[in-house]
């Protein structure tokens, strides 16, 4: 674990030594809130929720985090520093963890700058902070999901650009999974139980689950599942394929 | 001990190294010729476990690469090609991260990072993002990287490539300080510096291993081993010396240089020409600027054996 650390630690300071991480939070921050408030209609509105605003999360996160995984894995490999990660005495899991964590800990900063509208939300109404403490912690979960498959893709890859496309494909035929968009592709050949299989895949029906205020044990498994499937699928990209 | 035993590795449409084996012990420094593309960082990158072989096996201190690579890279100190590194970090900053994965700690870590900035004259760009640096100070952080853990093992893939004379000279003592105790192996496409620093050389062409001797015994395979070099100070007797050397019997050929005046004389195998061609020169009334004895020369023993 201690080698997980030192990458994290090493990942996390080199987005803060690029404008990256200033550029990313600030995109971040005005369109979580521009969203809440012009399309979502905060205001309009006239209650004391955050609905609108974490109801955009999954929209804004299919574009910003491929766009922050992208460079996980493509970028050591274009700049041939993955030779160096990975001749020094530290193994492959770790190294996948240590980056996967430091851009979760970084999405995790990012979303807790978003604390003003929660005060703000405060001070106008009494909502209900529970709802609101699990939509936070399901907003967490979503990017924690989408950073996984992120990372898997950059693993595939030596092309940042490619490895955002991936990316955002991939995020989005997960994250709509149980809507139409994607069963139908499913539907008319596929046996019933690997629909109803695809469709309970589907992130944005279990983020919306979250986001109502019910914490399950099978939505929380459901992320901690899809996650590891993803973190373990990088581990054998990179093992495998090393040097190419 | 370094070992390497029947290493392949074969691409689609290439096969980059093929049945290379050799063993390397304490105290040998052993210096990887070859044209580009011979197989020269294949090999280094097989032995640091980078590039996983198609066959045969390669092992460091008795730790195969492969199955037991952690043991394997605790032992070694690796410079990549091209000395990659994270460019966005300081120089300080990155060899704290190499120093902490390495397992160095409190006054044996300062120790051991004062030591390596200091031989590699790192002190003046320590705060500075290893991308803004010049390729000299990029290829000296690579390298500090490589040594910070006092390894007993180091591979070092073109460690001078990019310096300049002075910094040549540096590193190349550096090696040598090192190399008492140490396993070290390096490639490069200078010949000067396998004579300066290698105690053995392997030429590689086309993948394959073409010559494994130490520098002394490989120039000795060179045609100007023993040749006799001689410079004349009046350039009309050339054509009438060129003869004359030629008229001898252990003489096999006659290479000149007009603008120079010079001559060299090429000895038939084991033959030493020294003696009779002073003999001639007397003889014939040539009035000499130089006569040399050449000891071989490593560059067309290289020419001749990877063309």
């Amino acid at each position: 674990m201690r080698n997980v650390a030192l990458i994290l630690r090493r990942e996390l300071a080199s987005y803060f030594a690029t404008p990256l991480a200033y550029v990313f939070i600030l995109i971040f921050l005005v369109l979580a809130n521009a969203f809440a408030f012009y399309v979502g209609g905060f205001f309009q509105l006239g209650q004391a929720d955050l609905r609108p605003f974490f109801m955009f999360h999954p929209w804004l996160y299919l574009f910003l985090i491929p766009a922050l995984t992208m460079k996980l894995w493509a970028e050591e490999r274009k700049s041939g520093s993955i030779e160096l990660l990975m001749t020094l005495p530290v193994k492959v899991w770790e190294a996948v963890l240590g980056k996967y964590l430091a851009a979760w800990i970084f999405t995790g900063i990012a979303l807790a700058l978003t604390f003003p509208i929660w005060l703000t939300v405060n001070y106008l109404g009494s909502p209900d902070n529970g709802v609101i403490i699990a939509s936070y912690l399901g907003s967490l979960l979503l990017a924690g999901g989408f950073l996984a498959i992120g990372s898997c893709m950059s693993a595939l890859t030596r092309n940042q650009v490619v490895a955002f496309i991936l990316g955002v494909a991939a995020c989005f035929v997960l994250l709509l999974a149980g809507y139409p968009l994607v069963l139908d592709v499913f539907r008319g050949w596929a046996p019933q139980m690997l629909i109803e299989a695809v469709a309970s895949l589907s992130l944005l029906t279990h983020f919306q689950s979250i986001t109502r205020g019910v914490l399950e044990a099978r939505d929380i498994l459901y992320f901690a599942m899809l996650i590891g499937f993803f973190l373990f699928t990088t581990t054998v990209a990179i093992d495998l394929r090393k040097a190419d | 001990m370094i070992k390497t035993e029947h290493l392949c590795k074969h691409y689609p449409a290439v096969t980059a190294v093929e049945d290379v084996t050799f063993e390397v012990s304490p105290g040998e420094v052993l210096g990887f010729l070859g044209p580009n593309g011979a197989g020269k960082t294949t090999t280094m990158r097989m032995l640091a476990g980078f590039v996983t072989p198609t066959s045969g096996r390669a092992s460091i201190y008795g730790h195969d690469v492969e199955t037991d690579p952690l043991a394997a890279r605790q032992c070694l100190g690796y410079l990549p090609e091209g000395a990659p590194s994270y460019g966005e970090m300081r120089v300080q900053g990155f060899l704290d991260f190499i120093a902490d994965v390495r397992r160095l700690e409190g006054p044996r870590k300062r120790e051991r990072l004062n030591y390596v900035i200091e031989r590699l004259q790192l002190a003046s760009v320590l705060e500075q993002p290893i991308e803004t640096l010049s390729k000299g100070f990029k290829r000296r952080v690579g390298l500090a990287q490589a040594i910070v853990h006092d390894p007993p093992v180091l591979v070092l893939d073109e460690p001078t490539d990019g310096l300049d004379p002075n910094q040549k000279h540096e590193v190349r003592t550096l090696i040598e300080e090192m190399a008492h105790e140490k396993i070290t192996v390096i490639s490069t496409h200078i010949l000067e510096e396998v004579d300066a620093v290698c105690t053995r050389a392997i030429i590689i062409a086309r993948g394959r291993i073409v010559a494994d001797d130490t520098p002394l015994q490989l120039t000795t395979r060179s045609r100007y081993h023993n040749a006799v070099s001689l410079q004349l100070s009046r350039a009309e007797q050339l054509e009438a010396a060129r003869e004359a050397l030629a008229a001898l019997p252990a003489v096999a050929d006659v290479e000149v240089r007009e603008r120079e005046a010079r001559l060299t004389a090429l000895p038939r195998a084991g033959a030493m020409i020294l003696q009779d061609i002073s003999a001639l020169a007397a003889s014939q009334g040539l009035q000499l600027k130089e006569l040399r004895l050449e000891s071989g020369r490593l560059d067309d023993v290289f020419r001749t054996i990877t063309a």
